[in-house]
């Protein structure tokens, strides 16, 4: 291996990273937030871009068809708690949010020719079919559960992802696509070319970040998600219902999700279950920062992102094992050297 | 401040109307047939010993344990109790083990005492931080710094504080005095007394029968889940049965702290 080698692999594993970051981010948030360990988060990377590839090709993305029939669930139930809890009042807001909203994305899909807007309102298109996903999966499956304990959470997140893996297959089919890069420039580093996307992935990722922790440390809604995050029952004595803040985390998990989704699409060809892959990344990375901290997750999916770029150089056949062996370790370290902490509730 | 007024039950508007309010842990029945009252601007305790049930009724009121029986507050009938709500309705409980947020600064727990004011579109936290800060100068001395830092009585204020901070029609206090220095006790309770000077309404849950009765205008005494005596907190104060059981031979020095 030359130096120019290492710098590609350098980049490579860099772009990666910054992908699994997210991922992490998004991984230790809902955890902290509402406990469960969040399989199906790699499926929004897969939903995200692959609606993206469809609205590009000038088809409807299947996935929207979800989003209505998941909300007119959703409408369903709640309509009926409103008026057991006699708020009529609530109804209109519950039905323009889960049934109009689908029908006028659809409306808007079928009448514009999205196919030939710039490629950032084709994102943006994306993003609104897939991101309202995350909420009403919290409302549909967590929120009814939401006292369980950790493991039967983690249960139904399995389930939820494969669930969500066998609809990719039906919505995308088993073809893998890619979409055009947001820019076809290049600069030159040193001795390496580094492509326009893989700025673009770095930097994004970046400003997401940096709009986390904003939002974490300076909004109202931002510091109502950490106190729940930190004392569940104060939070609710102060008005935070855990159902609000459920689906808030959903939603900004669904969101970077997505997003990561659409950032890569350009990179790497994504098929229906290639999320999953990635999502078990960023859970390494999650791991390594022991679900808790999001500074160490970051620099736990730097860490995976590297490792996998160099392990691919020497060992392409096995750079998955690879991988995913670095969690024995950190575990192995993180419970001879962390004390036990009985499980909460 | 004419202790007839606040002796009797009777003339005030009434805040909270709590009816024969059961809550059972499995078969076991930790609070039966509670009925208590609080009319509006009134100090209200609840008195009794160790396990006597009184953290269960005021969870069973907040929302925060299952529960039957009828919540009637501010006028309107709660069958069930949903903690959010009642929040939103004007109703909060200072929690026994206080509930802060540990790992955010005093400033942001006050900040979220005022979330679902600010939710309902009240966006005044600014000014009801101030309120809160002349109360508790102590609070803006350590405006920046982490709640579990702080020691026992500051975080017993910064619980009331937070609680403040959403401009609660009735405040529910469970043990403020718990834990703390008798100094302290003596300034938790000034400011409960200040509080009711400033319209509050509050329903206090002690074991430090004395103080609390002295700060309190009517009283119960809840005995192994049920209410066992009730009365103007005065009439209680001087009661054989309470003297015996609670209040125990004069210790001056307890008078003293608890004024």
């Amino acid at each position: 291996m030359d130096f120019q080698i290492a710098l590609l692999l350098g980049q490579d594993g860099i772009t990666n990273g910054a992908i699994y970051a997210l991922l992490a981010l998004a991984l230790v948030l809902v955890f902290a937030v509402t406990r469960v360990i969040f399989i199906p988060q790699g499926e929004f990377v897969s939903y995200g871009a692959l609606t993206l590839v469809m609205i590009q090709a000038g088809a409807i993305p299947a996935t929207v068809w979800l989003l209505l029939g998941a909300g007119l669930l959703a409408a369903a139930l709640d309509v009926r708690l409103a008026l057991r809890a006699g708020q009529p009042g609530r109804l209109v807001r519950l039905v323009g949010w889960y049934v109009a909203y689908p029908l006028v994305l659809v409306a808007l899909l079928y009448t514009l020719p999205v196919k030939d807007f710039p490629m950032i309102a084709q994102i943006l298109f994306a993003l609104a079919v897939v991101v309202p996903m995350g909420p009403l999966m919290y409302r549909l499956i967590y929120q009814p559960i939401a006292a369980a304990p950790v493991l039967v959470l983690l249960i139904v997140s399995v389930a939820v992802h494969v669930a969500m893996v066998g609809l990719g297959l039906l919505f995308f089919g088993a073809e893998g696509s890619r979409t055009p890069p947001f820019s076809d420039a290049r600069f030159e580093m040193g001795p390496v070319m580094v492509s326009g996307q893989t700025i673009w992935v770095v930097v994004s990722s970046l400003v997401l970040i940096v709009a986390l922790y904003q939002f974490f440390e300076r909004t109202l809604y931002g510091k109502a998600l950490r106190a729940t995050a930190i004392n569940r029952v104060g939070a609710r004595l102060m008005g935070i219902s855990p159902a609000l803040a459920g689906r808030l985390t959903f939603f900004l998990a669904a969101l970077i999700g997505a997003l990561s989704g659409v950032l890569i699409a350009p990179i790497t060809t994504i098929y229906y279950d290639t999320g999953f892959l990635i999502g078990l990344k960023g859970f390494v990375a999650a791991i390594v920062g022991g679900l808790g901290s999001y500074p160490l997750a970051a620099a736990g999916a730097l860490l995976v992102g590297l490792l996998e770029a160099f392990s691919s150089f020497w060992a392409s056949a096995h750079k998955e094992v690879i991988v995913f062996t670095l969690i024995i370790p950190v575990l192995l370290w993180r419970s001879l050297r962390g004390r036990h902490v009985e499980e909460e509730e | 401040m004419n202790a007839n007024i606040h002796g009797s039950n009777l003339i005030l508007k009434t805040v909270l109307e709590v009816r024969d309010l059961t809550v059972s842990y499995g078969k076991v029945e930790a609070l039966s047939n509670a009925n208590i009252k609080v009319g509006e601007g009134q100090i209200v305790t609840v008195i009794g010993p160790n396990g006597a049930g009184k953290t269960t009724m005021l969870s069973a009121i907040m929302g925060l344990l299952e529960s039957r029986g009828k919540v009637d507050f501010d006028g309107t009938i709660e069958g069930v109790p949903v903690v959010e709500r009642m929040v939103a309705r004007g109703m909060n409980l200072v929690p026994e083990k206080r509930e802060l947020f540990g790992e955010m600064t005093v400033e942001d727990n006050l900040v979220l005492g005022a979330f679902q004011r600010h939710r309902s579109g009240h966006r005044d936290h600014a000014q009801t931080m101030e309120e809160v800060y002349q109360l508790f100068p102590r609070l803006r001395e350590r405006r920046s710094q982490l709640a579990g830092t702080l020691s026992g009585g500051e975080r017993q204020m910064l619980a009331v504080g937070r609680a403040l901070m959403a401009k609660p029609k009735l405040l529910m206090l469970d043990e403020p005095s718990l834990g703390l220095a008798p100094l302290i006790v003596r300034e938790i309770f000034r400011i409960i007394g200040e509080l009711r000077r400033r319209g509050v309404s509050i329903l206090l849950v002690e074991q430090n029968a004395r103080a609390a009765l002295q700060v309190a205008d009517y009283a119960y005494v809840l005995e192994t889940g049920e209410i066992a005596m009730e009365g103007p907190a005065r009439q209680l104060a001087d009661d054989p049965r309470v003297i015996e059981a609670y209040l125990g031979l004069g210790g001056k020095h307890q008078e003293m702290l608890s004024t």
